[in-house]
């Protein structure tokens, strides 16, 4: 190991691997550091992502899929059950595996990679990050590095020690519950979303299959809703009343930041990616592929900076980001809060509404115009992220 | 005064209340979690984001001793 990195990248989801990846690809030397003793566990994770936006990256392997989507069911407070089928597919992700694919590409590419290294601090010259403190196996170390990356999850400390404001206000975090369960009777290629104000008030809760009749079976609520009442207190009621008797195979919990991008996400010697950056789809709650896109972005400027030798290059990080999703993420917040207060007798109607527009025209375009029918300005934010 | 208690025993280490700390008052390693007192304001709301419950705001009266000294 050495004493001195071009790049320093703090954690090794799938942000922090893409990043990594993404620099060492370039030559430059890159060291990646995780806080655990392992690559992808404990997984904190729903797992669900869309076929078009992993493959933007991967090729599809059957070790770290566990089952294929084609279908959407959306379940209404009085059970109405609405389906929408999809031509393209999504996927439900084994991600302890997907995380190590990660960083062992990342590692093929020609970065270090460090497990059991806790960074607690930042070492600065000059209001610049010049490297990191960390602790490793009860010793206090540091690293110096030209750019520091911090994909360090929904914590998001290491910005903070940079100066940037990095704290999710409460009522945008989806505080998560999750439990993989065993013999669960579901179809096998369907993700199933329930809504409504006894499941997961200002959130929802799915059902996503993991096949041989596993499924993730989780929620998130607000951290508002959290001052009444808990995300596993909901998770524990929905399954006494669903799956009263399901081997619980896995029990999680998590948070989930759902709002736009942070204001800045780049300062002189340090850029954010993913979960730390706020870069998950605040409508939907994922985030790996758009942390890993970040995490591209992030790796490729980072070692173009160190190359070209201008440390100020990293600062167009979040010019490329929100060109290339952060715009986007403002309208889908946008909508969230045009749906986040909806009533339990709106999502009927909603529903109702819905189950007399033709199969063949139900799409997630459609349901949201339908949604959102009264709420014109909203009406156009739809038609910019769920059409053409 | 810290006002806010974790109880260890329960905690998943998700670090969600990490994320809503206004004041980085909460540091976290892999099973490990801890209030930073002198910067915590006792706000809650790490509190109300713990999915599970692993987060308790203790009105003075009914802290308990070795939370009024200090030490954990």
């Amino acid at each position: 190991m050495k004493t001195d990195y071009d790049v320093i990248v703090v954690g090794a989801g799938p942000a922090g691997s893409t990043a990594a990846k993404f620099a060492a690809e370039k030559g430059i030397s890159v060291l990646m550091l995780e806080k655990d003793r392992d690559v992808g566990y404990p997984v904190r994770c729903g797992e669900a992502v869309s076929k078009a936006g992993v493959e933007e990256f991967l090729t599809p392997d059957p070790k770290w899929i566990s089952s294929s989507i084609d279908k959407f069911s959306l379940i209404s407070p009085d059970h109405s059950e609405v389906i929408i089928g999809f031509s393209d597919t999504g996927y439900i992700l084994e991600r302890r595996v997907f995380d190590y694919e990660l960083a062992r590409q990342a590692a093929k590419a020609g970065a270090e990679v460090l497990t059991r290294a806790y960074v607690s601090g930042l070492i600065m010259d000059d209001g610049q990050v010049a490297g990191v403190k960390y602790q490793y196996r009860g010793e206090e170390k540091q690293l110096r590095a030209k750019v520091v990356i911090a994909a360090d999850g929904v914590e998001s400390r290491v910005g903070r020690w940079a100066g940037l404001k990095t704290h999710v206000d409460f009522r945008d975090m989806e505080c998560c519950a999750q439990v993989t369960a065993a013999n669960i009777d579901v179809d096998p290629n369907t993700c199933y979303f329930y809504f409504g104000k006894d499941v997961a008030p200002e959130g929802y809760l799915w059902v996503f299959p993991k096949g041989m009749g596993k499924a993730n079976i989780g929620l998130g609520v607000s951290g508002l809703t959290g001052k009444s009442c808990s995300a596993i207190s909901y998770l524990n009621s929905f399954m006494e009343s669903n799956f009263p008797d399901a081997p619980l195979l896995t029990s999680i919990a998590g948070g989930v930041p759902c709002s736009v991008t942070l204001d800045r996400i780049s300062a002189p010697g340090i850029m954010l990616t993913g979960d730390a950056a706020r870069q998950v789809n605040p409508l939907s709650g994922g985030g790996i592929i758009s942390g890993m896109i970040g995490g591209s972005i992030a790796g490729r400027i980072a070692a173009e900076s160190v190359m070209s030798k201008k440390p100020d290059h990293i600062m167009t990080y979040d010019k490329a980001w929100n060109d290339r999703l952060g715009k986007r993420h403002e309208i889908f917040n946008r909508i969230k809060n045009g749906i986040y207060n909806f009533s339990d007798e709106k999502f009927n109607s909603i529903a109702h509404s819905f189950l007399k527009v033709p199969g063949d025209k139900r799409t997630l375009g459609s349901l949201f115009r339908t949604a959102l029918f009264n709420q014109p300005s909203l009406l156009l934010d739809v038609a910019k992220v769920f059409l053409g | 005064m810290l006002l806010i208690e974790i109880l260890p025993d329960k905690c998943d280490f998700c670090g969600c209340c990490v994320g809503v700390c206004p004041e980085d008052a909460i540091e976290l390693k892999e099973a490990e979690i801890r209030i930073i007192e002198d910067l915590c304001t006792n706000c809650s709301k790490c509190v109300w984001s713990c999915p599970i419950e692993t987060l308790k705001f203790n009105k003075k009266e009914k802290m308990p001793k070795a939370a009024l000294g200090g030490e954990r």
